[in-house]
């Protein structure tokens, strides 16, 4: 047994557009334990969900993997078939969309739905698959769940059809389960209320998550790890509390400076990243975030920086911990 | 269900009589008249003929009568073909047109659908420029340049299929072309951008993500919802291939329906442009009506009201 559940190592991934390659994900490394949950917060554009669906080969057209490692449970995903793929989506990792209110189809019953996934990866019968889909439904907090089965996606409200679609993501009992941005298209009260049932999940079932959200509030309260992603880059990586009391990175900095926090002020404003999210299709040479960052450097401008590690899992790609460093060593000296 | 098909029925009376109703004047507003023809005849004989069948009257009247007399089933003689009634006129042309109708509905359909897939599928690619050139011609030529162009190289040069009349199965190879030949175009056409819309949609992400194979996703998820656009544009089209084209059963020498409105019309046949008319009316209506309960049976988020 390896020891750990996922294991990316520098992933390359670039989209062949017409107008030229961009480099979506760029040296990405990520690793996570069984039953850990890992959050990948960063802008639209970032890379978050790219990195996600590459692990279950759902990467669309024109989108290329060319370079790395992907390692899933002692799979090699990087080195599968079509055919292999498909035996281990829906069944070892699962995914939950954005949006339910799309993400059913909307001619098949529920029931069908949920009852689909289960036929397809067990040898459960018809009659059983439906016992399960009831199951499921009770699992995932729906009440009537028998009326529900028989019901069509559009009957139901968007709360309850995220619930449906994590009750397919676990029909089959994941050991990995991405949820991307799962609350996004839903009111706030509703939000708290899927997160606390995920994670009151993944105590039952024991499931690794990967969370991937623009939320820092979200990560905060439910991740153990996080990565921080920009341009197809992870900037910083570690554990919630290195994130969000030591963060080391400009940008997680500027992240974190911009959550609207309870003990302000009436009059403080809130602190914005200045500048525009990097154009993929034209990197700048060195660091992606330099254009934006107040303290960027010349070397900053021209080269990307080195990782620098810290205590534990934590890491960072910046000129300015390298410079830091290396005064310190210099006082040292 | 059943309270909308009792609903459906009491409008389609509305819209029936409405069509009869304004048929009725339009046509006898257009000059000339049933007994007008190139040998002269004596004013009493023709003043004798329009009193056989009534045209002496007032319009009014003969609305009146007709009117009443269709509500009881009577749709009156033939102006022109003596001895024949509209409904023994129909009666005896429709099954020709509709057998050669139906069965060029048919070819559309199994022609039609899946290459609006294949092309879907293979957007951009060789294929799917070949089928967009394919409907783009289904579209753009008229039936009557499809019909002599078939009849040229099969019929004429090839000497492969019979080019009159409607004998054996062979006959109907051509006309059958010739009729399924637009429907084919248009159904691709609707088949293909409807099927990009739905393989761009969440739950086809959704349907891969469960690790399905593109098969039972297409088959299962995609076509379901792309079929949409298609019944609604078939229901209609059903209704008039199976009533008969004018064109193709000219050329093809067909004794179907279709030339028959076409007849009617410039010989002022009054009672068998009216039987005619009500007739495709009627039967477009029914076509609706059936379009909406099959939408209703493959898109549960319809409601029949």
């Amino acid at each position: 047994m390896a020891e750990y559940l996922v294991e990316i190592k520098n992933e390359r991934l670039s989209f062949f557009t017409p107008a030229g390659e961009v480099k979506a994900l760029n040296d990405v490394s990520i690793h996570l334990k069984e039953g850990e949950v890992l959050g990948i917060v960063g802008e639209s554009g970032s890379g978050k969900s790219v990195t996600a669906y590459s692990l279950m080969g759902l990467t669309a057209y024109p989108g290329k993997l060319i370079g790395g490692t992907l390692e899933f449970n002692g799979h090699h995903i990087e080195k599968m078939s079509e055919k292999e793929m498909r035996a281990i989506r829906g069944n070892e990792i699962s995914i939950i969309f954005q949006d339910p209110m799309t993400s059913l189809n909307p001619v098949y019953t529920i029931g069908n739905q949920i009852e689909e996934v289960i036929l397809l990866h067990t040898d459960k019968n018809k009659k059983q698959a439906r016992a399960r889909a009831r199951e499921l439904l009770e699992l995932v907090g729906i009440n009537e769940p028998d009326k529900r089965l028989k019901q069509y996606p559009h009957e139901l409200s968007g709360g309850m059809r995220q619930r449906v679609m994590i009750a397919i993501a676990l029909a089959c009992e994941p050991k990995l389960l991405i949820a991307d941005e799962p609350t996004t298209a839903l009111d706030v009260t509703i939000q708290a209320q899927i997160l606390e049932l995920m994670m009151e999940l993944k105590d039952k079932l024991g499931m690794a998550i990967i969370m991937i959200t623009h939320d820092l509030g979200v990560v905060a309260s439910m991740c153990e790890k996080i990565a921080v992603m920009y341009a197809g880059k992870i900037v910083e990586y570690g554990t919630t509390d290195d994130i969000f009391y030591r963060p080391r990175h400009q940008y997680t900095k500027g992240l974190i400076r911009s959550i609207p926090r309870l003990d302000t002020t009436e009059h403080e404003k809130l602190v914005p990243i200045e500048g525009t999210p990097v154009d993929m299709l034209n990197p700048p040479a060195g660091c992606p975030f330099a254009p934006r960052c107040e303290e960027c450097m010349k070397i900053c401008l021209s080269q990307m920086p080195p990782v620098t590690e810290f205590e534990g899992c934590h890491y960072t790609q910046c000129w300015l911990i390298q410079k830091e460093e290396y005064e310190a060593e210099g006082q040292k000296g | 269900m059943l309270k909308y098909i009792v609903k459906r029925l009491l409008l389609a009376i509305v819209t029936i009589w409405a069509v009869a109703t304004i048929t009725f004047f339009l046509m006898n507003l257009v000059p000339g008249g049933p007994f007008l023809s190139e040998k002269a005849i004596s004013p009493q004989a023709t003043a004798a003929l329009e009193a056989k069948y009534g045209l002496d009257k007032p319009l009014l009247q003969r609305y009146m009568t007709y009117m009443s007399d269709a509500l009881q089933g009577d749709f009156g003689d033939s102006l022109k073909q003596r001895g024949r009634t509209v409904m023994d006129i129909i009666a005896m042309k429709f099954p020709v047109s509709a057998r050669l109708g139906g069965i060029s509905v048919l070819v559309a359909l199994i022609m039609g659908i899946p290459m609006g897939c294949i092309a879907a599928l293979k957007r951009g690619k060789f294929l799917d420029s070949f089928i967009s050139v394919v409907a783009t011609c289904g579209i753009a030529v008229p039936s009557f340049v499809v019909c002599t162009l078939l009849m040229y190289f099969f019929g004429v040069k090839l000497r492969w299929f019979p080019t009159v009349g409607l004998t054996s199965w062979k006959h109907y190879i051509m006309p059958v072309m010739a009729l399924s030949f637009y429907p084919t175009a248009y159904i691709m056409r609707l088949m293909r951008s409807s099927m990009l819309d739905v393989l761009g949609q969440d739950y086809m992400r959704t349907a891969k993500a469960k690790g399905l194979s593109g098969f039972v996703s297409l088959f299962k998820h995609a076509l379901r919802n792309a079929i949409l656009p298609v019944i609604t544009y078939v229901g209609p089209m059903l209704a008039y291939t199976v009533t008969g084209s004018f064109v193709v059963e000219k050329i093809f020498t067909i004794p179907g329906l279709g030339g028959e409105f076409i007849k009617a019309i410039n010989g002022r046949d009054y009672t068998l442009i009216m039987g005619t008319t009500i007739f495709l009316a009627t039967l477009i209506i029914v076509m609706n009506v059936l379009v909406d309960i099959v939408y209703k049976l493959v898109d549960p988020r319809i409601k029949l009201k």
